[in-house]
């Protein structure tokens, strides 16, 4: 048995049951860790979207969010704020009428009479659990966010319908027929796959503006339709889907159309799924192709809207933030429903 | 009750949709014959891929040739290999301040620097929890997903979630204080912004990569673990002798895969550091193509096209490679 | 309506021909067994008649009409695939109506051609399964029902069976027969399992290496075998062959010498042979008659006991060849122990060891063994 604290042990030991050893205690630290890395910094900015524009900045930070109490004292117009005063060893609740710098002139709220004047370091606020809703409604409302959000949906939504019939069409053809040039165009495709979008970014843009899809959804809805991820993806699963049900749909007098569409198409389905996953994440989450092509305010999708926003708002991190939240909310719901068949389709093709 | 009622609407839908485009194709194939209808599905995507890869690969070639600030090709004087020229032009390339493109050297060894870091630290955690996962370890699979999380996310989002998080008023400041240390705009600062950068990017990307390795790790016959403990091996040749050789096609089409994309980093770091602060800290060699191509109406497509070939050139030798290790994985 | 002709049908992929000139009518409503090996073109024989293959040359004619350039569809016939093809996303109910949408047919009509179908193949009870919840047995069945419903007017059947376990196929066949009884419809049957061959078809046509070897009732094939070839593959255990030469030509009666100076009669058309002529003598298992001290001597190696049958293996005395024979019943020679083996004469067969076809039968011979067909 080797020392238990060797590092190269501690990684290749496979458990066994009924013994817990260091390995074990250093795997779960790292797993537990890393989950914490993951998790925390999405938590605090979650957390900090529900603080009040008041609290966000505060330092050091609370942890959940919380709003100073308010209440209504007799003889004051406004609401005043409730702080826990101790004075001479006594603590007890006063509102706060008004701050001179180190002094603050507090009142009992049930006794209002005279203000006293206490020393700011004697007082802390009384606070409660809140949710600054308006965080998020603010940019639902007011600001333009609804348009972005409108903009992300349509994006994703038309261009994964389009992808996936465009590249099934394709797929079926270089599947399921022998014709002149179908390897050539194959390896056609397929060697798009070398070339990243930025590497082209520039003669690409020109196209748009030439076809004149410039600053327009459609700009960039049409260009990374054909994807030679999707027709390589397709086409694999496709190939497994037996010559002898294309016969028999001939046989049967269907239209070469109507086998890809009635056949085809719904035998295809778990492959279908797992490039539509990938459509969605990749239009939702597209950055700087749609910050090239779109310039005017009304066109922005959401993640060129909030790059735009953090731009705008740099000290306005309630509203940045709820907008984040809000934008990365629907594709945590994807995944937490859809996680097994997600990590599972891209480790199975190794791409994303 | 209700799954069986949406799959007939669905396929109602379905039906709808076909009995719509079909006439015309099915009028093709009634034409041109069976034989001919691969090249009509075929069209749309050939189509799309002429007009949106193909042109612009071909243009692109055109663009890095000519100078101005006209957007059309033909519209451009030809100026040969002046961009080239002025890209490369440099007295000591380790100095970018002595180069006539400062700004593109200044990306080059921020991108070289970021890709070498990236690349191990991304490289490390993957593998370690890749390994400790395929440790038949209880709730492999909520890990697993956790630390697939981020790969989901938008990187503009992750860019804001991490520049919260480093916030003057951020968490990460908020416990510094609590251990007694002054707190610190980790993002104004040169090299705690490197650091950060390559910190968020690895926690962005390592679960893909996890993913990857996990999946080579348990493609790997567990009767050689079983041979290797019969014959007394340690834990540290078990890996090295047995785990690390037979994963080692996977690690490297990681290795290839890891550095095509961190060459081509832009996203999150453009939102996490204001674009490239602070100063030129954090510009890479994407974001100076983006800004010289688009930013702040400088128009000199030529020079950024220029730049996006000699980086395409890169690119396409690290696929290149990557492909051939895929092939010598496959037999 | 449901007659075939296929006139000077080629067929190549590439440079390899796998159909060489094949030239055959099949009369309306006969059962048609294609039977080969492996790679005989059988099966795209079939491919071709169904219109899923393109011919390279010649032309193919159903009820009178050339179809030639006809889709499948428009060929008027059915198919029931080997692996059944049956759409699997589908219920049964839709399997069998899709070919009858696609021809637009009514929604009543549909609907009646498939109770119709359904009661015939008893498959009623599962017409809202999908394939996948069926048994082997009721995925055939359904396969034929899909064929059944378009009332085609040739049926084609490619190797229907051979997914099917040994009880379950022969159970099959019948069912099979029994519906070409019902309906009355051409039907080509593709099997390389020459009992499927023998016991369902109105005509074999053996085919070998891309060629028709030979057209025929299943009997007219045992009995009268025109080549080698066809010797060979029908018949189970497979036929002895013998090497000899002929030694002598009567009227009516060839002389056969295969060693052990023993003249083997053989009833063969004195005009189709000449003494001294090298041949090959085929006698099938169950054709000898077995004798204590006259005739081939033959050496038993080991014997197989079937209850009802015995098949005895050994060779004839100082030769390597293997020979079988047959005997009903029980029979337990010892092995290495010797017996005497005479062929029956008129069971003889006796073929050219160059050109592997047969020598010419004597003349009212056939004819008395025809008429068991």
């Amino acid at each position: 048995m080797s020392t238990s604290l060797d590092p190269v042990a501690f990684l290749t030991r496979t458990r066994r049951p009924g013994r817990v050893g260091v390995t074990d205690i250093l795997s779960w630290l790292w797993l537990i860790g890393g989950t914490l890395a993951v998790l925390i910094p999405v938590a605090w900015a979650g957390l900090s979207s529900l603080k009040p524009e008041a609290e966000i900045t505060r330092f050091p930070p609370t942890l959940l969010p919380r709003a100073a109490v308010q209440k209504t004292v007799t003889g004051f117009e406004n609401p005043l704020s409730l702080w826990k005063v101790t004075v001479d060893g006594e603590t007890r609740e006063m509102a706060m009428v008004r701050r001179i710098g180190l002094k603050a002139q507090m009142v009992d709220p049930n006794e209002p009479g005279k203000p006293v004047s206490i020393d700011v370091k004697d007082i802390s606020p009384v606070q409660q659990l809140t949710a600054a809703t308006e965080n998020y409604t603010d940019p639902l409302t007011k600001f333009d966010f609804l348009t972005f959000l409108k903009n992300s949906v349509f994006v994703t939504f038309v261009a994964t319908i389009l992808t996936l019939i465009v590249n099934a069409l394709a797929a079926f053809a270089l599947s399921k027929y022998r014709f002149r040039g179908d390897k050539a165009i194959f390896v056609l495709i397929i060697s798009t796959l070398m070339i990243p979008l930025t590497v082209v970014m520039v003669p690409a843009y020109l196209v748009v503006v030439g076809v004149g899809l410039v600053d327009n959804l459609w700009g960039i809805i049409i260009p990374t339709i054909a994807s030679p991820t999707g027709v390589f993806l397709l086409r694999q699963y496709m190939l497994t889907i037996p010559d002898e049900l294309i016969e028999a749909a001939r046989v049967d007098a269907a239209s070469e159309f109507r086998i890809f569409w009635r056949i085809i198409l719904p035998l295809t389905a778990p492959a279908l799924a797992v490039l539509a996953i990938f459509s969605i994440l990749w239009r939702w989450n597209d950055f700087l192709w749609p910050l090239i092509v779109l310039s005017s305010r009304e066109n922005f999708t959401l993640q060129v809207g909030l790059n735009a926003f953090q731009g705008e708002f740099s000290v306005q991190w309630h509203y940045i933030l709820a907008m984040t939240f809000l934008s990365l909310l629907p594709v945590t719901i994807v995944f937490f429903f859809l996680q097994k068949y997600i990590t599972t389709g891209i480790a199975g093709t190794g791409m994303k | 009750m209700s799954t069986p009622r949406i799959a007939t609407l669905a396929d109602r839908t379905l039906d709808f949709v076909m009995r719509l485009v079909e006439a015309p194709i099915n009028g093709f194939e009634w034409l041109f014959g069976r034989k001919r209808m691969p090249y009509l599905f075929l069209a749309p995507n050939l189509v799309l891929f002429g007009i949106f890869t193909f042109l612009p690969i071909a243009i692109a070639v055109g663009y890095a040739f000519t100078g101005g600030t006209e957007l059309f090709v033909a519209d451009r004087p030809f100026v040969g290999f002046d961009n080239f020229r002025q890209l490369l032009a440099c007295e000591d390339y380790s100095s970018p301040g002595s180069c006539r493109e400062s700004l593109f050297w200044t990306a080059i060894w921020n991108t070289l620097w970021f890709v070498g870091f990236n690349v191990a630290a991304t490289l490390l955690v993957a593998l370690v929890t890749a390994l400790i996962l395929n440790r038949a370890i209880a709730a492999c699979g909520f890990f697993r997903a956790v630390f697939f999380y981020p790969v989901l996310l938008s990187p503009v989002v992750i860019g804001l979630i991490w520049k919260w998080f480093l916030d003057r008023n951020g968490l990460l400041n908020a416990f510094l204080q609590m251990l007694g240390v002054p707190p610190e705009i980790f993002l104004l600062d040169v090299g705690w912004s490197r650091f950060f950068v390559v910190v968020v990017s690895v926690w962005f990307h390592m679960g893909f990569y996890t993913l990857i390795l996990l999946a080579g790790l348990q493609a790997i016959p567990k009767d050689l673990y079983e041979a290797a403990a019969i014959d007394a091996a340690s834990p540290r040749r078990t890996l090295l002798r047995i785990t690390l050789p037979l994963l080692g096609p996977n690690l490297l089409v990681v290795l290839i895969l890891l550095m095509i994309r961190s060459v081509q980093i832009f996203d999150e770091a453009w939102v996490l550091t204001n674009g490239g602060g602070p100063g030129t800290a954090n510009s890479f060699i994407v974001q100076y193509i983006y800004q010289m191509a688009f930013g702040s109406d400088l128009r000199l497509f030529g020079l950024a096209s220029a730049a996006s070939v000699l980086m395409g050139v890169v690119l396409l030798i690290l696929t290149l490679i990557q492909l051939r290790l895929g092939r010598r994985m496959e037999s | 309506m449901g007659e075939l002709k296929l006139t000077g049908v080629n067929k190549a992929f590439g440079a390899l021909t796998v159909l060489h000139d094949i030239n055959l009518t099949i009369e309306d409503g006969k059962f048609v067994v294609f039977v080969g090996p492996s790679g005989c073109g059988k099966s795209t024989l079939l491919r071709i008649i169904a219109g899923l293959e393109d011919i390279s040359a010649g032309g193919i004619e159903i009820g009178g009409r050339d179809v030639g350039r006809f889709s499948p569809a428009e060929r008027r016939i059915a198919m029931v695939f080997q692996s059944y093809a049956l759409y699997p996303h589908m219920s049964v109910r839709k399997n069998l109506a899709f070919g009858l949408e696609n021809l637009k047919f009514k929604r009543s009509e549909i609907e009646a051609r498939i109770q119709e179908a359904a009661r015939m193949l008893a498959i009623e009870p599962y017409l809202d399964r999908k394939p996948r919840q069926l048994s082997g047995g009721q995925r055939q069945r359904v396969a034929i029902g899909r064929a059944i419903v378009r009332n085609p007017d040739i049926f084609l059947f490619d190797e229907p069976l051979s997914n099917l376990d040994a009880a379950l196929r022969v159970q099959t066949r019948a069912e099979i027969t029994r519906l070409h009884r019902e309906l009355k419809t051409t039907m080509i049957y593709v099997t390389h399992d020459q009992v499927e061959a023998m016991t369902m078809a109105d005509q074999i046509v053996v085919l070998n290496s891309g060629r028709i070897e030979q057209v025929g009732t299943p009997l007219e094939l045992f009995d009268n075998p025109r080549n080698l070839f066809v010797a060979g593959f029908l018949g189970s255990p497979r036929m002895n062959m013998l090497k000899g030469t002929v030694t002598a030509i009567e009227d009516g009666s060839v002389a056969i010498d295969v060693g052990y100076r023993i003249a083997l009669p053989a009833k063969l058309d004195p005009a189709g042979a000449r003494i001294g002529q090298p041949v090959l003598a085929g006698i099938r298992p169950a054709h000898f008659t077995l004798s204590q001290e006259e005739g081939l001597p033959f050496i038993v190696q080991y014997h197989e006991s079937l209850g009802t049958e015995t098949y005895v293996y050994g060779t004839l005395d100082g030769q390597s060849e293997q020979i079988i024979i047959h005997q009903a019943g029980h029979f337990a020679p010892k092995a290495g122990g010797r017996l005497f083996l005479m062929p029956m004469p008129e069971r003889l067969h006796v073929f050219d060891p160059d050109t592997g076809l047969a020598l010419p039968r004597a003349v009212e011979e056939p004819r008395r063994v025809h008429e068991h067909a």
